[in-house]
């Protein structure tokens, strides 16, 4: 059978580039349901906000709570601990952001800016790197060099205030939104 | 080398058969009468010792599936969850459930062990190069899925090396946030289907695991056949040139297989039976718990050479990069060769560095099997194992993309013998082995 060419698009043309458009985006348009499910429910989407009380915490003491599933280290610092961290230049500094969702996106990564209150350090307990929870310094038992947390699992180095000084982890610990509603109580989220 | 059939159908039943469905055909074509090269020695049985362990893990996993639970939410005790106590279950209560779970753990060591061995036997004898280059390539798609479902079926136990491992791989993700903003996070997000590894991330495991080792059959089946076309590659790493060099894969090949596969399952056993829980790792006696990560976090042994390839880098992205790398490589292996030469049994220079990797590979493991801060002290030089394993992983990369394009061009290999069958039966035609 012989076919004619032509270079005018034919009738036929114009269907057969329709219809193939039409069955891709209903491919693409049925597909998506099948992607979307993998995201969070709503019931996930849904979880609140946690108080956290500070009475019980000592100083240089660190505490572990759970927020959105995930560790959430609330720091008590001793003045040293908090002199540790502002005796370093932000530029020494790996990561000079300061990861503060309190402040601008641009904040650097000045010891001020790593908390609401000198005294109180809160932050995500996960290390940047590939998620796994530091271990905090104490002062019998030191983690790394820089007197804050150590992460075991690639051995990343955090500084009291929790910013990332060596090892693979590429940012500060991500400090979540949260608020004093007391001097003696925080709201996390 | 498939030739054509040499099936006849012997009674009215199978003549029926023949001419609707030629399915008896085609199992005395792939399964008995196969020519294959005269000459394969033991490091050929590996791809039935390796249908052996999938065959072993499909069957028990099957079963381990009517007595698991995929749930994260809070089990029997505090601080449990129900997929750690329906393990704990099947380790205690149900009948024999220890024994299937031992053999269903041990045998995904047993397959990786396995598929080890396979795997350096095709680089020694050259047997991805042309014109079995797909064949090599379906084999790496084999390992490649075969990673991904042992990485799932290690999260199904929900002990707290399994939450972590799940955690530290899927946030191998979050690396891409460097190249995209925040694209890394979505995917990890995308992939727990909540903030965190938690039960959504268990679930879909769970579904994904027991569908994997089916798309590992179905890719097995495409192997085989991409097998089957231009035969086997044998020792001598020579073409096969006539009936001479061959005999019918059945009966010579089924019982040789079917020896070390016997021998093997000795093994399998001995390590089921006496040592079961030599290769686990005492964490995952522990539930999973977010909250603390176990002191020293590693892979099972099988994935530790990529592992401390992964740890060698200082720069996250980086590190996924490499790792990534060292498997991408493997795809490109029968184009990286450019020696005309298969065998190493006849390439004096290229068989060092063969033997020099199979020895950095086994070094990469176990820099990944030691604590991040290791280091080994020779003669009062502090060495640390970080460094050794950027050595080696640099050694991976090398001995791929520098010593085998180079060496194949330089070496000059021992003169190749004239026939399978000449070399088998030497110059006095004497009878075989």
């Amino acid at each position: 059978m012989a076919t004619t060419t032509t270079a005018e698009p034919t009738r036929r043309d114009f269907l057969y580039v329709a219809t193939g458009a039409v069955a891709a985006v209903g491919a693409a348009a049925a597909a998506w349901p099948f992607i979307d499910q993998m995201n969070p429910s709503s019931a996930v989407l849904a979880l609140a906000s946690i108080e956290v009380d500070l009475t019980p915490i000592q100083v240089g003491q660190s505490v572990t709570f759970v927020f959105r599933g995930h560790p959430l280290f609330v720091r008590r610092r001793s003045p040293k601990e908090i002199e540790m961290a502002r005796a370093v230049s932000v530029s020494d500094l790996p990561d000079p952001v300061a990861r503060n969702d309190n402040l601008p996106a641009d904040a650097p990564a000045t010891d001020a800016n790593r908390e609401i209150k000198s005294e109180w350090y809160v932050s995500s307990g996960v290390c940047t790197h590939l998620g796994c929870t530091p271990t905090a310094s104490t002062p019998q038992i030191p983690q790394g060099e820089f007197g804050g947390w150590l992460c075991h699992c690639h051995g990343s180095q955090y500084d009291t205030a929790g910013r990332i000084r060596k090892g693979p982890a590429p940012r500060n610990l991500q400090i979540p939104v949260y608020s004093f509603v007391s001097p003696t109580r925080i709201k996390v989220g | 080398m498939s030739g054509p059939s040499t099936y006849v159908p012997q009674t009215g039943l199978t003549r029926w058969l023949d001419t609707r469905l030629p399915l008896v055909r085609f199992a005395h074509d792939t399964m008995l009468s196969f020519p294959t090269p005269r000459n394969l020695n033991f490091w050929y049985a590996f791809g039935a010792i390796l249908t052996f362990c999938l065959g072993v893990q499909i069957v028990t996993g099957i079963v381990l599936a009517m007595h698991y639970t995929p749930s994260a939410l809070v089990g029997s005790i505090p601080d449990s969850n129900l997929a750690f106590d329906s393990v704990e279950s099947i380790m205690r209560d149900v009948n024999y459930g220890w024994l299937l779970r031992y053999v269903h753990a041990n045998g995904a060591s047993m397959f990786f062990l396995a598929v080890y061995i396979h795997m350096f036997r095709g680089l020694y004898y050259g047997s991805y190069k042309a014109p079995r280059e797909v064949l090599w390539i379906l084999g790496v798609i084999i390992y490649v899925l075969m990673v991904l479902t042992a990485f799932m079926g290690y999260s199904l136990v929900w002990g707290n090396m399994s939450f972590w491992a799940v955690t530290v791989i899927t946030n191998l993700f979050s690396s891409l946030d460097q190249v995209i903003p925040h694209l890394g996070s979505a995917i990890a997000t995308w992939l727990w289907g909540g903030f965190a590894v938690g039960d959504a991330t268990l679930n879909r495991f769970f579904s994904l695991h027991y569908l994997m080792p089916f798309v590992i059959a179905g890719v097995v089946g495409l192997h085989i056949w991409a097998l089957h076309v231009p035969g086997n590659n044998n020792p001598l790493g020579i073409d096969v040139k006539g009936p001479q060099d061959t005999v019918p894969f059945h009966p010579y090949y089924t019982v040789k297989d079917g020896f070390y596969v016997a021998l093997f399952a000795i093994l399998f056993a001995a390590l089921v039976f006496y040592a079961p829980d030599l290769v686990g790792d005492p964490n995952n006696f522990i539930p999973a718990n977010p909250v603390v990560t176990p002191a020293d976090i590693v892979p099972e042994w099988y994935l530790r050479p990529f592992y401390a390839m992964l740890r060698s880098i200082p720069q996250q992205l980086a590190g996924v990069l490499v790792l990534a790398g060292a498997l991408l490589t493997l795809v490109f292996i029968p184009w990286l060769d450019s020696s005309r030469v298969r065998s190493n049994r006849f390439r004096p220079v290229m068989k060092v560095f063969f033997w020099v990797f199979v020895a950095d590979c086994i070094l990469l493991g176990y820099c990944g099997s030691e604590g991040v801060d290791a280091a080994w002290h020779l003669g009062g030089i502090e060495l640390s194992l970080v460094w050794v394993a950027r050595i080696a992983t640099a050694y991976y990369y090398i001995y791929f993309w520098v010593l085998m394009p180079l060496i194949g061009l330089i070496e000059r290999p021992l003169p190749l013998p004239d026939s399978i069958a000449k070399s088998v039966l030497g110059a006095s035609a004497a009878p075989a082995e």
